[in-house]
């Protein structure tokens, strides 16, 4: 169970879509931008309130890759693996970045909660390959090097 | 309804406005072969093993959703249809767990038969990379091995759409979609209400019940125990089509004849339980309307019906009959008056049923279900687990004699029989409210506006100058049309039957599956029903309080209705449960 104030945020979200059912991905979405990940619980709080089973709403919550139940970090670090970075050596910038911030495919999250690590499939933005996002922000022609000292940057060190 | 002339295969076929091509196939006799599709409930076209090609059309399109329109021609059984529809199977068995030889479904399986229809020559064509999945075990009915799963969706749409529960749904994408509860929290934990219903219409062996048999046939071992068994109604109405047998067969001698061939020390009948439960249902109805008690009176021989209204309705429970199920009263009578009888321990007497349902393996378990202090029920089989034990012993049911039930607990009216359809609980309880209310014999025993597969019955009968308003319902989506007019105040019935499954026990989950190309053209509630309606029909006593068992019973050891020790064994509680 999750402290009041989630139900409350999750009210606020869902008076300002409505309660139809299908508000369900919108609201979803706002949530998992409030807290930077979906609680599980408040999955089945809205699905509660709009009237849809909790299976239902689950299967809509992981048929897209881009919800998530665990808690992600501060920053969130997308590299883009698609055909063009790959090519550009996309590989060596991520594995460094696991390296420098003690991650693996298993593990995407930092222990202090400050970097989330994923790969994506295509930003958009293969002219500037290789290419990654913190927080939706664009960095492009990167190198493993210059990705450490983006971390760095973000650490504040 | 305005019809449209196609052609099917050069064929003249003429079907009604709004049809789909497999309707008119099956119009004109032709068959397409499916297996998403089950008619009304899941119609997707996702399959694509109904694939036909339409002049004029760009690609191949699927029968089931696709409708007609004037002038069409259709072809089903091209070279391309064929080895599109073979491709489809070999990309189906690419990440199936083919295990066909230890499989519960083998030699009923959907997909297997079309393999073989359709000559699938390599099952490994395009083996590849196949994900692991843990059995769901977690539900005291069934387990859900994905491994066989092929995504069809059957039993998320039956669980959603048929009995308004929903408590499964296909989970993730792509390759590693699979159908699961949801944050993986195993069927058990979820509001499942056990029906089976899912299990009814899975094309493979992903679903299948708890198998009880060799725990049936250990106790039979057991020379310290008296193993009695007890089939239910409905299941004589099925139980030959596991054999061969026409649906709708009525096999209640050779079923007795095989339950005796078993092993079982005694061969009774529920049927006998379901005239006691008349006995004790009627006169809580008659107790609640004339001393102002809850109306409307609920039945509660149903399990599935009952963990629905404890999770779904748990504000209502008042309305359900503090009665224990038939089941679960044999169990309780065979442990106190027939034990008592037979001078037996009720320690040393194992109680097994034979029944049309899963959730009847759940209700087995409930609290306050154990008059002598021991389970009134210790095992607790489905319809489909009998053949496969018949099978196993090398019995030829078919050659059976036909035999009968032993006595006391054997003896029964046609009023217990009708319990397995939709409305035969409330047509036996209101031949003898009836005649209990009136004081006069019933010039006609047939409540005909009440028979009939409708979801949702109801009917006015005037009974010694009150009108008793009654309403019937089966397939949890009915009950929950009614259950939302009772809690709303909308509703002024008396009396009211619910069955979880549609069409009642007949189409139990437990029941013996029918592949779909049958079940979206056949009426399987019907035709079971009929064979207990004419088994009623045959019998010479037609009415519970008639039995001349049941009067013994309640001479020699329960006293009335209702009395205190009757309130003691065959009655029971409920509890509040959540929507998970």
């Amino acid at each position: 169970m999750l402290e009041q104030i989630y139900y409350d945020k999750a009210d606020e979200i869902i008076a300002s879509h409505g309660s139809s059912q299908a508000s369900l991905i919108p609201i979803i979405q706002d949530i998992q931008t409030e807290y930077r990940y979906l609680p599980s619980e408040l999955l089945s709080y809205v699905a509660e309130k709009l009237g849809i089973n909790e299976a239902k709403a689950y299967s809509v919550a992981t048929f897209y890759e881009n919800f998530s139940f665990e808690p992600k970090g501060k920053y969130i670090i997308k590299i883009c693996d698609g055909t063009a970075c790959h090519v550009r050596k996309s590989i060596p910038i991520l594995e460094k970045l696991y390296s420098e911030l003690k991650l693996s495919e298993e593990k995407s999250t930092t222990e202090d909660m400050m970097f989330t690590l994923e790969t994506v499939s295509c930003l958009g933005a293969c002219g500037l390959a290789p290419v990654l996002t913190v927080n939706d922000k664009v960095y492009p022609a990167m190198t493993p090097d210059a990705a450490v000292e983006l971390i760095h940057e973000l650490k504040g060190v | 309804m305005e019809n449209i002339n196609i052609k099917i295969n050069g064929l003249d076929v003429c079907a009604p406005a709004g049809s789909t091509i497999l309707d008119a196939a099956h119009i004109a006799g032709i068959k397409i072969p499916t297996l998403c599709f089950l008619k009304e409930i899941n119609e997707i076209g996702a399959c694509r093993m109904c694939i036909v090609e339409v002049k004029g059309a760009r690609n191949l399109v699927a029968a089931c959703v696709h409708p007609i329109t004037e002038g069409m021609e259709v072809l089903t059984n091209t070279p391309v249809l064929i080895d599109s529809r073979k491709r489809t199977l070999e990309l189906l068995l690419s990440n199936h767990d083919k295990k066909c030889l230890s499989c519960v479904r083998s030699g009923q399986c959907e997909l297997q038969e079309l393999c073989q229809e359709l000559g699938v020559e390599d099952e490994n064509y395009f083996a590849g990379v196949s994900p692991e999945y843990e059995l769901d075990d977690s539900a005291p009915h069934m387990i859900r091995d994905n491994n066989k799963c092929i995504l069809c969706r059957r039993c998320t749409a039956v669980c959603e759409k048929v009995q308004s529960v929903g408590v499964i749904g296909p989970n993730n994408r792509g390759f590693t979609t699979f159908i699961g509860s949801p944050f993986d929290m195993g069927l058990g934990n979820t509001s499942c209400v056990a029906c089976g219903q899912c299990i009814t219409a899975c094309p493979t062996g992903a679903l299948y019940e708890k198998d009880f048999t060799d725990d049936v046939l250990a106790a039979i071992a057991d020379k310290s125990k008296h193993v009695i068994v007890q089939p239910a109604p409905s299941v004589r109405a099925a139980l030959g089509e596991e054999f061969g047998y026409p649906m709708g067969t009525d096999v209640e001698g050779k079923m007795a004849s095989a339950l005796r061939r078993i092993g079982f020390d005694r061969v009774f009948d529920t049927d006998f339980s379901a005239d006691l439960t008349i006995m004790e249902e009627a006169h809580e109805f008659l107790d609640r309307v004339q001393n102002g008690g809850v109306l409307p009176l609920m039945t509660s021989c149903s399990p599935g019906w009952i963990k629905y209204c404890e999770h779904y309705y748990p504000d209502q429970l008042e309305h359900l009959s503090s009665c224990k199920s038939p089941q679960q009263m044999f169990g309780a009578i065979s442990k106190t008056y027939y034990a008592q009888k037979m001078g037996l321990d009720p320690e040393d007497i194992v109680c097994v049923s034979v029944m049309p349902c899963t959730a009847k393996k759940f209700e087995i378990d409930r609290d306050d279900q154990n008059a002598a202090g021991v389970p009134d029920v210790d095992i607790s089989i489905t319809t489909r687990e009998l053949a496969r034990l018949i099978r196993k012993l090398g019995i030829d049911f078919r050659s059976l004699p036909d035999e009968r039930f032993d006595d006391p607990l054997g003896e029964s009216t046609g009023a217990g029989v009708i319990f397995g359809a939709t409305g035969g609980v409330m047509e036996a309880a209101l031949r003898t409210a009836v005649e209990t209310l009136t004081g006069e014999e019933l010039a006609n025993v047939e409540f005909q506006e009440i028979r009939g597969t409708q979801g949702i019955k109801e009917a006015v009968y005037n009974v010694a100058g009150m009108n008793v308003k009654v309403a019937v319902a089966s397939g949890l989506s009915n009950a929950r049309n009614i259950m939302d007019k009772i809690r709303n105040g909308e509703a002024d019935y008396h009396f009211v039957e619910i069955m979880c499954c549609p069409g009642g026990c007949v189409n139990g989950g437990g029941q013996p599956q029918v592949h779909a190309d049958v079940r979206n053209y056949e009426d399987i509630k019907a035709a079971r029903a009929k064979a207990l309606y004419d088994n009623d029909k045959a019998k010479s006593i037609r009415k519970s309080h008639e039995n001349p068992s049941i009067r013994k019973l309640y001479e020699e050891f329960l006293g009335e209705p209702g009395s205190e020790k009757a309130h003691h064994i065959l009655h029971t509680s409920y509890v509040k449960r959540s929507i998970n």
